[in-house]
């Protein structure tokens, strides 16, 4: 465990670096949206009772948490796995130490999550500022989000460990992180994708992230229970985790 | 306490049916500085990056201060100190960041590492470069950062994976001087290298290696006396070198140049006047490294 921790350690010293603009963009990128979407289209949506019981806005509070999660997560799981391995070498200098390859995954992960809780932190407290949600909902929206981000972090990572190069990186943010976040159920209800559509939709971590949030801050009338959603996430994440050890294996030791 | 802190036997290396390293044999003695001389892709940088335990032997065995690298990678890396031939440091982060990082995937105390830090950075005439970032400095400030790195653990076997590949000669001198300090102070270190002169400066013992095999083995003075005739003489000619024939030990011809070997190069050369050859140019030099790796390979080391 220590191994992992210097890890993390590391990671927490590069981030030194950035944190400034960071945490800028950490409160001003979920102010715009919400402005955006949720007051400028809300209004337009709650003129036609859209959303049903609630404001658009509330609707969509607890879904946007666990998109960010699964953004950030790919931020945090993409370039700088890439920069570890190919640019910098950092991870080939960490494994000339004590340090192994179980190490170098799991500290990275585990400061993904950290950056994942970061921001999904300054997100909730953003939604609160703008009224979208209560503090306790926020608080409850917060967990399904972060879960999200525990499930895509090491799929994003496996992924990444698995590119010969980063211009596979550009692919990944177009087709799969972007459509995933416009899709999932996060602005709408999947009930409204082509039927052929929604199944698919179950099959992608973010729905789970998304209905769950929602379920936990809303109490709206889940589709699922709550653990199924929790269970899917844990073992996406547990089976990705174990793919990109693997992968990382292959690519580091020669 | 173990005197030898490498033994190799019958190594090989396969990347898929390429044989990188082809069954070589050797062994690495406390306090000894000890190289691989060889020309690019010889299998150099394979060979350190096994006794460094980041890469597993394909056969043969291995054993590094005693222990196992398939099994006991962890603890043989704990007292090693690797100067990796790419220096794989961190361009954005500082000099001093780039060590305290390294330090600490030691399981070393931050305050620990703090005072190791100074020392090395004095060491590595870099002590003035502490809060630099590591992207500006030159490439012998950044190589010389490479070996402080590589030092952090107090490490009981460093390796030095062509240590002066890349730098200008004053930038060598330098480094030079850093390992035959290390040297004195006792450290055993393994050094590959292209270049004689590195391997004739440093190296106790080497051996040679090329296309994944040792081809020789022994101090610089030993290889030179087994493999060569002491003295070169090096001629530019119009004629054929047919021309030189029964003149010294052997002749090899080379692009631009003929070499003589010779025991007394300046009789070989009295013996190419006295037949009424004029060379465009003569030199005479005592034998080097060199000269053994064209012995053994037939090549040049340097091309
Ligand atoms: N990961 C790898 N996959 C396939 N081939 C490799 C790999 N690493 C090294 N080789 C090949 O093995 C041979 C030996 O490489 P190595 O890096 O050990 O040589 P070297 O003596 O260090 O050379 P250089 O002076 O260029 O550093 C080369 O032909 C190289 O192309
Ligand atoms: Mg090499």
């Amino acid at each position: 465990m220590t191994g992992r921790l210097r890890v993390v350690e590391s990671h927490a010293r590069r981030y030194r670096h950035t944190w400034r603009s960071s945490v800028f963009t950490g409160f001003v990128n979920p102010a715009f949206l919400l402005a955006a979407m949720g007051l400028g289209l809300g209004s337009l949506v709650d003129a036609n009772n859209g959303a049903g019981a609630f404001s658009y806005l509330a609707f969509l509070a607890p879904g946007l948490l666990a998109a960010t999660a699964m953004q950030t997560a790919a931020g945090e799981s993409s370039y700088p796995v890439m920069a570890g391995i190919k640019w910098i070498k950092s991870y080939e200098a960490a494994l000339a130490t004590p340090i192994g390859i179980r190490d170098l995954l799991g500290g990275q992960q585990i400061w993904s999550m950290i950056r994942v809780a970061q921001v999904v932190a300054a997100f909730a407290l953003v939604e609160v500022l703008f009224g979208a949600l209560s503090v306790r909902q926020a608080a409850l929206a917060t967990i399904p989000a972060l879960m999200t981000g525990v499930a895509f972090s090491p799929a994003i990572a496996w992924f990444t460990i698995r590119l010969e190069n980063d211009s596979g990186l550009a692919g990944l943010f177009r087709f799969g992180i972007i459509p995933l976040f416009l899709f999932s159920g996060t602005f709408f209800p999947i009930s409204q994708l082509p039927e052929q559509m929604q199944p698919l939709a179950v099959l992608t971590p973010l729905w789970h992230g998304v209905e769950w949030a929602r379920d936990w801050a809303l109490g709206s009338p889940p589709l699922w229970p709550w653990q199924w959603h929790a269970t899917a996430l844990a073992a996406f994440a547990v089976a990705c985790f174990w793919g990109a050890h693997r992968a990382l294996v292959r690519r580091m030791i020669l | 306490m173990i005197e030898d802190l490498v033994e190799a036997e019958g190594l090989v290396k396969r990347f898929g049916d390429f044989t990188a390293v082809d069954s070589i044999d050797f062994t690495v003695g406390r306090g000894e500085a000890f190289g691989f001389l060889g020309p690019n892709g010889a299998g150099k940088s394979s060979t350190m990056k096994m006794i460094g335990t980041v890469s597993p032997a394909t056969s043969g065995t291995l054993r590094v201060l005693g222990m196992d690298p398939a099994s006991q990678g962890r603890q043989i890396r704990s007292r090693l100190g690797v100067v990796p031939q790419d220096n794989s440091l961190d361009m954005e982060l500082t000099v001093e960041e780039n060590l305290m990082i390294y330090g600490r995937y030691f399981d070393l105390s931050r305050r620990e590492v703090r005072a190791r830090i100074a020392d090395l950075l004095e060491f590595a005439q870099l002590t003035d470069r502490r809060t630099s970032k590591v992207e500006p400095l030159s490439g012998g400030m950044k190589r010389r950062l490479t070996i402080a790195r590589g030092l952090i653990n107090r490490p009981e076997l460093i390796l030095l994976d062509e240590p002066t590949t890349g730098l200008d000669p004053q930038a060598r001198h330098v480094l030079w001087d850093r390992l035959y300090r290390l040297k004195r102070e006792g450290a055993t270190l393994i050094i590959t290298t292209h270049y004689m002169d590195e391997a004739e400066q440093l190296c106790d013992r080497l051996v040679i290696m090329d296309n994944g095999r040792i081809v020789g083995e022994g101090s610089p003075r030993e290889l030179i006396d087994r493999h060569t005739s002491g003295e070169v003489l090096e001629l530019r000619l119009e004629e054929p070198v047919g021309a030189l024939s029964g003149i010294g030990d052997h002749t090899e011809e080379l692009a631009d140049r003929v070499l003589v070997a010779s025991r007394d190069a300046e009789s070989a050369l009295a013996e190419v006047h006295a037949r009424g050859i004029n060379p465009a140019m003569s030199l005479i030099r005592r034998a080097t490294l060199e000269d053994v790796f064209l012995t053994l390979t037939g090549r040049t080391l340097v091309d």
